[in-house]
């Protein structure tokens, strides 16, 4: 029986990439629609009328949103190379991992934005607000090992948001994520920009920095 | 066949609590049951078993902590693969983890909202929160649960969140019932069960709860 996959997405959102490395890794076939977020397609109104955000997925018709949830069903879907571990401990890390990856994200997310667009002491509080948010990312992975390539597990596709936060800190201009401070992330991002599987998914580095510098506006000059 | 340890840490008002509590009986897993004190001070045993959030519920089986209500309930569903909790279909499975995801993000935090609130921030959290019970309601149309004739996942996340809705009727001056009749019913419907039922607290005492809340909070 034909399958029909396909994947709304934006190039520049980790977590419509998640869902990318995800296909690639299990070999399924797909077609991609890049989403205009200013201008969202019908399509996407009617597999998202909850949210309407991407990543979705549509599979033979049927639509799936939210990345952690839509990584589980390509699991549950596709059962070759599994995402998640089979033991329901390690599962259940796996997913508190990656529940806490998002989390921090999305605290840290704004509080940079802030930083990029505010001036003077609402910046440095919004500097400061990023740092604490990823001591705790920071502590929180310490004790977890990265797996990759073909393995790249749900806690790792989950984490590929760490690849973005060193993009943002090239937009604030500032050296916050310094190896010294947060040798995990440093780690983690590295053992990213490496890993093949990835890589063939990832948005041109340069192309995402220039992308959140033209988005916010951002000047070099800091104050 | 060994002897299973499993230890709930646990809260009384706690709807996070209660989802575990629920799932426990649901699959008639036998536990014991240790209250913290989250507004005093929480246990070492706790600390130590969910040193970055600091929170309750956390599972203990075996020893081995799990953390995060929602991962809870996926463990014991998994740890305890008799009467699922979750459809057996992919499809179905994901729909229910978006409807989990969806009630994870809006509700606790739409009520918290009306509560401690007033004046314009109060009307406009109080009418955000009714939007969301009424996008709940329609997407549980015309069945008995939300995933269909059984009670499972989606409702045992959502039915515990209820105990705090008496509090937010009351200070946010509407009824539940009034604005969305189906969902009450659905309530109603699942408080007979008697898991449900022996697991969650009275609304009025957590609405007491929500006033002393309010108070430490400097709200009035």
């Amino acid at each position: 029986m034909a399958e029909e996959v396909k994947l709304f997405g934006r190039w520049a959102s980790p977590f419509s990439r998640r869902i990318e490395v995800a296909l690639k890794r299990k070999g399924v076939q797909f077609e991609y629609i890049e989403e205009d977020l200013s201008n969202k397609s019908p399509a996407l109104l009617k597999y998202n009328p909850v949210h309407k955000k991407i990543p979705v997925l549509v599979h033979n018709g049927k639509p799936v949103a939210e990345s952690l949830v839509i990584l589980e069903y390509i699991d549950e879907t596709w059962k070759h190379n599994p995402i998640l571990p089979t033991d329901p401990y390690e599962k259940a890390l796996a997913r508190f991992w990656a529940r806490f990856i998002d989390e921090k994200f999305w605290a840290i997310w704004p509080a940079v934005k802030r930083a990029i667009l505010s001036r003077e002491k609402e910046r440095e509080e919004a500097i400061e607000e990023t740092r604490q948010h990823l001591k705790t990312l920071e502590s929180g992975l310490k004790e977890r090992k990265f797996v990759g390539g073909e393995s790249l597990g749900f806690v790792e596709l989950a984490a590929n948001v760490i690849v973005w936060l060193f993009a943002a800190q090239e937009v604030l201009g500032l050296e916050i994520l310094t190896e010294e401070k947060f040798p995990t992330l440093h780690e983690w991002s590295q053992r990213f920009v490496d890993d093949a599987v990835f890589k063939e998914c990832a948005p041109p580095r340069e192309r995402l920095i220039a992308y959140y510098k033209v988005l916010y506006g951002a000047s070099t000059a800091s104050k | 066949m060994s002897k299973e340890e499993v230890v709930l840490l646990d809260f009384w008002a706690s709807p996070f609590c209660g989802r575990v509590r629920i799932a426990l009986a649901e699959k008639g897993v036998e536990y014991q049951n240790r209250e913290e004190d989250v507004l005093g001070s929480k246990s070492e045993l706790l600390l130590n078993s969910n040193p970055i959030h600091k929170k309750v519920p956390v599972l203990l089986h075996n020893g081995k902590p799990v953390c995060e209500s929602t991962v809870i309930v996926n463990y014991i569903d998994e740890a305890w693969p008799s009467r699922p909790l979750l459809p057996t279909c992919p499809y179905e499975r994901a729909r229910a983890r978006f409807w989990g995801d969806f009630i994870d993000k809006k509700i606790f935090e739409g009520g918290t909202k009306i509560w401690s609130s007033k004046g314009e921030a109060l009307e406009v959290g109080k009418k955000d929160f009714i939007e969301i019970l009424k996008q709940l309601e329609g997407t549980l149309g015309e069945k008995d649960f939300f995933c269909g004739d059984n009670f499972g996942f989606v409702d045992i996340l959502l039915i515990p969140l209820t105990t705090w809705f008496y509090a937010y009727e009351k200070f946010g001056g509407f009824k539940v019932e009034d604005e969305c009749p189906k969902f009450s019913v659905w309530v109603k419907r699942c408080m007979q069960r008697e898991s449900v039922a022996k697991a969650l607290p009275e609304p009025e005492k957590v609405y007491e709860a929500v006033l002393m809340l309010r108070k430490m909070n400097g709200i009035e």
